[in-house]
């Protein structure tokens, strides 16, 4: 039986949310051909995780526990995923378009011998020859490209807050131990030491409010964290992102970036404050529910995709509105 | 250690930023047609830019490589402006929407007749496909260490030290020469080049074009990008209501907006 396996990855000792998106898109996939779904994890232990994922209904978990498996190295991961591969044979294999994903995919890969689709919106089967089509946008999100998975073992990557997640199922899948040989030595990169920096989960925000280059310089970005800390009264979490321009120029980290190589995020409301809305920055906000746009130009793409419109400095309006938020909320 | 080779794979693309309504698809030929000039894609500016300062502090050369089926040298030129010391553009008409796989078999035939590296750079991603693969996949051909999404790249004692972006911030790594990186944007944007330089490129030497069979790369070792389909997005449009009067009735008018979302 032809089988689909999602490389799972283990988030803080437990299941990455991500995953249950995947098993939503694998199910999908699974549900109309009849093949076997599965879910490899791998990791130092990683019993635990497995239950979980079990209890999403997979018809068998994998697991690899291996103490070099414990933190993410590319190399050794590398390894077994391939060492696995050759094991179960699968004719699908989905991963998230995560930082893993993207750095495992194209390798493996060539390993395999396979052609990989990254960050697919959508996965169908071709009719006709039961191939694995993955959609994703291109050319800067101005069109959608069907691609026709080649290979044996055919290959994506999945955008992430795409496909809803899997809800559990029937947890009879069984729990099967792979067996991988790795040592250090396939390792051709030394970690020195990983430096944490405040991450920035734009994707849970309820509101995000974004800045670009229309905000002259990075002192505007405190004038949208005084906005974000008069809005978070009210709509609990509030963060600052801001568009490709804002990182390019050096006024924000690229974490907080929202567009095709940032972020891609859906939240409540989104502020875009002197963004002129560039078709990459579009495709990471346009599904946001409500989209709330401040800029000086009223011709520019922007308010083209929001539902409210500001045309004004923001210098002026933005202290304006703090000031109201801060009399009425 | 004495002079440091890199070379740099570059792709020529039309302009990532140009307009939506400059930007039409073909569906029948499968080809998105972009009325814009064409331009170094934006990450391999990055990655070019990493390159020079790399050969500024430690001397050495840099190589741009650029495949495609029929390159502009004036787009690619820039780079020499920039500051690399040779560009060989890789030109066939076999060379044309290639898989990723197919291109990095290209670029890696390219490397190996080159012969001796001691870094590859490319950028993270290309602007047109933003596929992120062809990077990874020639360090996996060419047998080398891959480093991806690089932030700040320095050399020493015949190492590469990478600050390589993870998910909880950065990773610091180390790897033997010759290796692979793929460069992220927050290395730098391309330095600033003026009109005087930028002609006077314009006006140099002949640049070398290799075809496949000048590299030994045959046709079916290649294969085009497989696709189904091509069509365009759907309508993001929204009705915008604008919010008028002076800037304090807009933030008025606004918070009203904001507690009928509350």
């Amino acid at each position: 039986m032809k089988e689909v396996l999602i490389l799972g990855e283990v988030k803080d000792a437990s299941l990455d949310p991500r995953i249950l998106e995947l098993l939503g898109a694998g199910k999908k996939l699974t549900e109309a051909s009849g093949d076997k779904l599965s879910v490899l994890l791998m990791g130092d232990r990683v019993e635990d995780v497995a239950e979980a994922a079990a209890s999403y209904g997979p018809d068998s978990v994998y697991k690899i526990e291996h103490p070099l498996l414990e933190r993410f190295n590319a190399d050794l991961w590398l390894a077994a995923l391939e060492q696995a591969c050759a094991e179960i044979k699968p004719s699908i294999l989905l991963m998230s378009h995560s930082f893993i994903g993207m750095e495992l995919g194209p390798r493996l890969a060539y390993r395999l011998d396979s052609r990989l689709t990254t960050d697919c919106i959508d996965l169908t089967i071709d009719s006709e020859d039961g191939r694995l089509l993955g959609t994703k946008p291109v050319s800067g999100g101005n069109a959608i490209c069907v691609f026709k998975c080649a290979g044996q073992t055919q290959m994506v990557t999945v955008r992430g807050n795409v496909f809803p997640p899997a809800e559990s199922g029937n947890a009879g899948g069984a729990i099967a131990s792979i067996n991988v040989t790795i040592d250090k030595s396939m390792s051709r990169l030394e970690s020195l030491e990983i430096v944490e920096e405040d991450t920035v989960a734009l994707d849970k925000a309820n509101v995000v409010i974004s800045g670009g280059a229309g905000l002259g310089d990075e002192d505007g970005f405190e004038m949208l964290e005084e906005l974000a800390e008069a809005l978070g009264k009210s709509f609990g979490s509030v963060m600052v992102g801001c568009s490709r321009m804002a990182v390019d120029k050096g006024w924000m980290s690229s974490d907080h970036q929202i567009g095709l190589t940032g972020t891609i995020i859906a939240p409540d409301i989104y502020v875009a404050v002197g963004i002129s809305g560039a078709i990459q920055h579009l495709v990471g906000m346009v599904h946001s529910k409500k989209i709330i746009a401040i800029n000086t130009d009223p011709s520019c793409n922007i308010f083209k995709v929001a539902d409210y419109g500001i045309v004004e400095d923001f210098e002026q309006v933005v202290p304006a509105l703090i000031k109201r938020l801060e009399e009425v909320l | 250690m004495t002079e440091l080779n890199i070379i740099i794979c570059v792709k020529q693309i039309p302009d990532p930023e140009a307009p939506l309504s400059d930007v039409s698809i073909d569906a029948e030929n499968l080809e998105v047609v972009v009325d814009a000039p064409q331009v170094i894609s934006p990450f391999d500016e990055n990655a070019l830019e990493a390159a020079i300062q790399l050969k500024e502090e430690l001397d050495g050369k840099v190589t741009v490589l650029s495949m495609g089926k029929k390159l502009s040298d004036s787009v690619l030129r820039k780079a020499l402006a920039a500051g690399a010391d040779e560009l060989i553009l890789l030109e066939d008409n076999g060379f044309e929407k290639l898989d990723s796989h197919s291109t990095a078999t290209v670029l890696a035939a390219a490397i190996k007749k080159i012969g001796s590296f001691d870094l590859v750079l490319a950028g993270r991603q290309a602007g047109d496909w933003d596929s992120g693969q062809v990077g990874l996949i020639l360090g996996e051909m060419l047998g080398l260490p891959c480093i991806s999404l690089a932030r700040e790249i320095t050399v020493e004692d015949g190492s590469v030290i990478v600050k390589k972006t993870v998910p909880e911030g950065y990773e610091r790594v180390k790897a033997k020469l010759p290796a692979l990186i793929t460069v992220s944007n927050e290395v730098g944007e391309l330095r600033y080049i003026s009109r005087t330089r930028m002609l006077k490129m314009m006006r140099g030497g002949d640049i070398p074009a290799w075809t496949a069979e000048e590299i030994g790369v045959s046709d079916d070792a290649i294969e085009k990008m497989n696709i189904a389909s091509l069509t365009t997005p759907p309508d993001m449009t929204r009705d915008c209501q604008f919010l008028e009067g002076s800037p304090d009735q807009q933030a008025a008018a606004l918070v009203d907006v904001f507690v009928s979302l509350r």
